[in-house]
Order: C-alpha cells, then structure tokens, then sequence
C-alpha cells in the first residue's frame, strides 16, 4: 500500500511546528531524521514504567529491561537479515561502528604491504579511521574512482582490490545520493579475498537491507537517520568474524572474568558492549524499526524514487542550467539526497536565503571533502528528503530558490 | 519579500561581485593561508610589509558573499596604512564581530567606515566566523611578515 503522507506527518511532531507563523520545510534528513510519536512514546514509557539495568542485576525490572533491550537487537537483526542476534552490536553511532572495525579486524589483520580499499564517494568516517591505523600499521589505502556520472567507476576494481584485506564502501553516497550496486563490490572484494564492510548509513533507512543477499560482512549504520534516537549505532559482522575480533573497548559488560593479570572476553555480542549502553536509546531503536517494518521498506523507497522524480522535474523545469544537481539523474540509481549548486551563489548564502523561507537545507562539504575535491566544488547545498517529505516540501525549495536570484 | 537586508547590505554585495586587491603578490611578500573547516572556505592572504607599513595586500580564495566581500573590505581599508593602525582596525573589527561584552581593549575611535556594513553578520552567528576568516588570516600574516 502507498505510503499516506499527509497522515504520516501527522505522526511527527517536530514536522507540525510553525516558525514565524508558517510551516517549515525539513529537508536535511540525510543529516538526521525527525522522530515519530511512536519512538519519542516508547522512551518516555519506558524511562516512566520500565527503566532498570540491563544484564547485571538479577531482579524482576532488570530482567524486564533486558528483555525489552534484547527484544530490539533481535529487531535490528531480522530487519537487516542477520543470521542472529549475537550479530548485532549496538555502538554509540556509525562512526564508532566503523572505528571499531579498523581498530578491531583492523588492528589485528593488517600491517605493511597490506591495503584498504576505500571510495572516493566516502564519508569522513569510513576515511579517517583507516587513515589512523594506516600512520600506526603503515599499511597502503587505495582508492576508486568516479565516473562522469557520479558513480564508481568499477572499471580497475579487480586490479585495485588484488592483494588487499579489506574493501569498504559506502552503500549510498551522502552527497551524490548515488546507490552502490553492493552485492556487487561484495563479491569483487570476496574474489580478490578482501572481507567487504559496508557503511550503510545513507540506504539503511530508506530502502530493504539484506546482509545475506548482499554477502557482506560487516555493516555499520545509525539509528538517528531512521527515525530513531541520537546516541545509539549499529555494528554489524559475521558471527565468525565476531568470535576472532579481539574487543574494542574494555570495560564492565564485556568480560566473563578478569584477574588481575588477565581477563576473558563475554559471549557475543557483550563482548563487545563495554559500560553501561544506551539502553533508552536502544529501545527507541527499536520502536523505529518497528515503525519503519509497518510502513514497509519497499513502500518508503518507492515514495522516495516518486519525490525524487517530482523534485528533479521540478527544479529543472525551472531553473534549467541555473542548477547542476549533482549525482544520477534516474531515480532508480539513487536516493532523495540532492546536492546542487545555483546560479554561482555560495551554499551558505543559498541556505541562508532557504533558512528566511523555513526551508532546511545543509551547506558545507558534507564530511566528504574528497568527493568535495573531485566534484571541483568546497562546498555544496543539499536537500535531502525522507518517508515524510512531500511536494509541498519541494514546491517550497524551489520557489524559495527564486529569492536567492533576487539577492544575488 | 527578504528580512536578510540587515545581512545582505549593497555595499557589502558589490564588494562580493567586485572584489577589491583579489589577486596574488610575488615574494618577498608574506602570504598567510586561513580556512574554515567546518565550511570548506579558503583564503590567502599576502601581504608586502615594510618599515612599519602595510604597502600592498591581496586576497584570493573562494568563500561565501559574507567571507569574501569581508575580505575585499578589509584590504581596501588597511592598503598603506601603518601596521599599528592595521591591528588596532583589526581589533576593532573583532569587537564589532563579538556578541559578548566588550573588554574595551580595542581604541574606539577607530574608525571602521563601509566596515560598518558588517555589523548585520552579528544577528547570524553561524556567519561570523566567515566575516572573521579573513582578518584573523592578515593578523596571522602580520606576525609571519614581523618574524
């Protein structure tokens, strides 16, 4: 069934708020999402009925709270096809998910005359991790190309990917809204005997994921850009690669006992879970997923590919040449992330100008300030939308783009 | 139908379209590199000092209309003037920038003319650092060309 929008935004809050009497435009969803009753309900009645420690104390609310904790890994694992729970590490967000796969595979399988293969199309997060433990391992990154149509250029990737242990690639560029075909790059890395990880920030929660058909092996994503709360991530890998990765961070939670010369690791996934989680946070994670599952990934990607469309025609239909939208012009090849530049008018006056006009866009370089390079741009606004966007958010941008014109 | 005239000033817009000194000077001029990373702007900033005096500087680098046309402003002001009277504009400048409290450091008789014009950055904060990038950049460079 086709998503009801104008219903859906009754569901969020933050989306019936008026600034300066008029209704405002969020458009930097690929940014963070706003959040439904739904997740803001589920935390609030958990924090007032149910909150207790997880997995340490042995009483009946503490059992409670972990089984509600545990009920939103087995969540997280079914919506991304894990094969198990156990598979599933919650983090404080996709950057340290991915931190912990350099500094965890990472620190224990590479050194010198090893390589990453990494993207030009990279966030700074799956950059600047391997980037640490390459100055420490002294290890080589390499890195794909573009091609004139913003996607990669997967023409020397066999060669690239000869003799390398990792291959890590973003699943949808954050700047390009470009999709990666990532079955594809899977078993190129597999072919050449790389482990493929995949940051999955940008598609996760705007399109079905499926690790098993994708035959990756580990996976990073945030709960904040799929309508949950900020302070909870998701890493995940294959439990085999689980079980030899030694533990990221050490503490409380993670240890099955410690004597004072040594300890031992937990199971999965604690051993990899030190301190005190955010258990709130998670049970938002949860009540997201849920929300997300009702709608149907499907039905939000199909929303998405018709906003884009709409949104593409109409910025082109008016402003013409005036706007380069940067990334894939078919809809089916990328997602409702547009950057663009306008008329030669710097970003930040473009948002500054969008701002008066309660539409929210982000300008800047976007943490990709490779891909920045590549594109010859220092910085580019991007709209960016979700399951709750909707004409009038577009309508908005571009007349709103008129008055930059008439600044400028 | 804009309430950005406060920010946008014409003044300020035609030093944005015709920037004022833009360009480079060869060496032995100073040049002084300032970025913005949060944002991605660049400046250089070069600057030919000698006996105390300020006798040419140039700009270039690529920013937003805030950040570029401070820039252009800031070199037609401090062009032959001497390196004290440059600090003390500069000072003056910060302070106008600031939204905290004064601390009356800088000399209030200091006057700043079509600078003025800057003073509307003050009610967008995110914007100050744009308006700052290129002045802190020649402070940078007057220390550089003083070593």
């Amino acid at each position: 069934m086709a998503i009801d929008v104008a219903a859906l935004r009754q569901q969020f809050p933050m989306l019936q708020r008026q600034v300066g009497g008029k209704p405002i435009h969020y458009l930097d969803s690929a940014n963070t999402s706003q959040k439904p009753n739904r997740v803001i309900d589920a935390m609030s009645a958990f924090m007032r009925e149910c909150y207790a420690p997880i997995g340490r104390s042995s009483y009946s609310l503490a059992s409670e709270a972990s089984d509600a904790y545990e009920a939103s890994r087995a969540k997280v694992a079914r919506f991304i096809h894990a094969r198990s729970p156990r598979e599933v590490v919650f983090t404080k967000n996709a950057t340290e998910s991915l931190n912990l796969a350099a500094h965890s595979w990472g620190r224990a399988n590479l050194g010198k005359g090893d390589a990453v293969v990494l993207t030009h199309m990279e966030h700074h997060a799956n950059i600047v991790p391997w980037q640490m433990l390459a100055a420490e391992k002294g290890f080589e990154i390499r890195w794909v190309p573009l091609t004139s149509d913003f996607r990669l250029d997967l023409t020397s990737l066999d060669a690239l990917l000869r003799g390398a242990k990792a291959f890590a690639f973003t699943s949808m560029s954050n700047v390009l809204g470009t999709i990666n075909p990532v079955r594809e790059l899977c078993d190129a890395a597999h072919r050449a005997g790389a482990i493929a990880i995949v940051d999955g920030c940008q598609s996760v929660p705007h399109m079905a994921t499926d690790v098993q058909a994708w035959d990756a092996d580990m996976l990073a994503f945030s709960s904040h850009k799929l309508c949950g709360p900020t302070g909870v991530g998701v890493f995940w890998a294959r439990e085999s690669m689980l079980d030899a990765m030694p533990p990221f961070l050490g503490g409380g939670g993670m240890i099955s006992e410690v004597k004072l010369d040594k300890f031992t690791c937990a199971e999965l996934p604690a051993k990899f879970e030190a301190g005190t989680p955010p258990i709130v946070e998670v049970i938002g994670l949860g009540s997201a997923i849920d929300f997300l599952t009702d709608l149907g990934m499907h039905e939000i990607r199909r929303h998405e590919i018709e906003l884009t469309n709409y949104a593409y025609r109409a910025l082109k239909d008016r402003y013409g040449d005036d706007i380069t939208i940067h990334g894939p012009t078919n809809p089916e090849l990328r997602g409702a992330t547009f950057s663009f530049a306008f008329r030669g008018v710097h970003p930040h006056d473009v948002s500054q100008i969008l701002d008066q006009h309660n539409v929210y866009v982000r300008a800047g370089h976007h943490c990709a300030k490779p891909l920045m390079r590549l594109i010859g741009a220092n910085a580019t606004a991007r709209a960016s939308m979700y399951l709750y966007s909707d004409e009038a958010d577009v309508d908005a941008l571009v007349e709103a783009l008129d008055d930059v014109s008439s600044i400028f | 139908m804009s309430n950005l005239e406060d920010l946008y000033r014409e003044v300020i817009l035609d030093h944005y379209r015709t920037p004022r000194n833009k360009g480079e000077l060869p060496p032995p001029a100073v040049c002084t590199e300032g970025s913005n990373p949060l944002c991605g702007d660049e400046i250089q900033i070069f600057l030919d000092v000698r006996d105390g005096l300020v006798h040419d500087v140039r700009f270039t680098g690529h920013g937003c209309s805030i950040s570029q046309a401070s820039a252009s402003m800031m070199t037609a002001a401090v062009k032959g003037k001497p390196v004290d009277a440059v600090r003390a504009i500069a000072r003056r400048f910060k302070q106008m920038m600031t939204i905290e409290e004064h601390d009356g450091t800088a000399p209030a008789d200091v006057k700043l003319g079509d600078i003025e014009a800057l003073q509307g950055v003050v009610k967008y904060p995110v914007r100050i650092k744009c308006a700052v990038l290129g002045w802190n950049t020649l402070l940078e460079g007057l220390e550089t060309a003083k070593a």
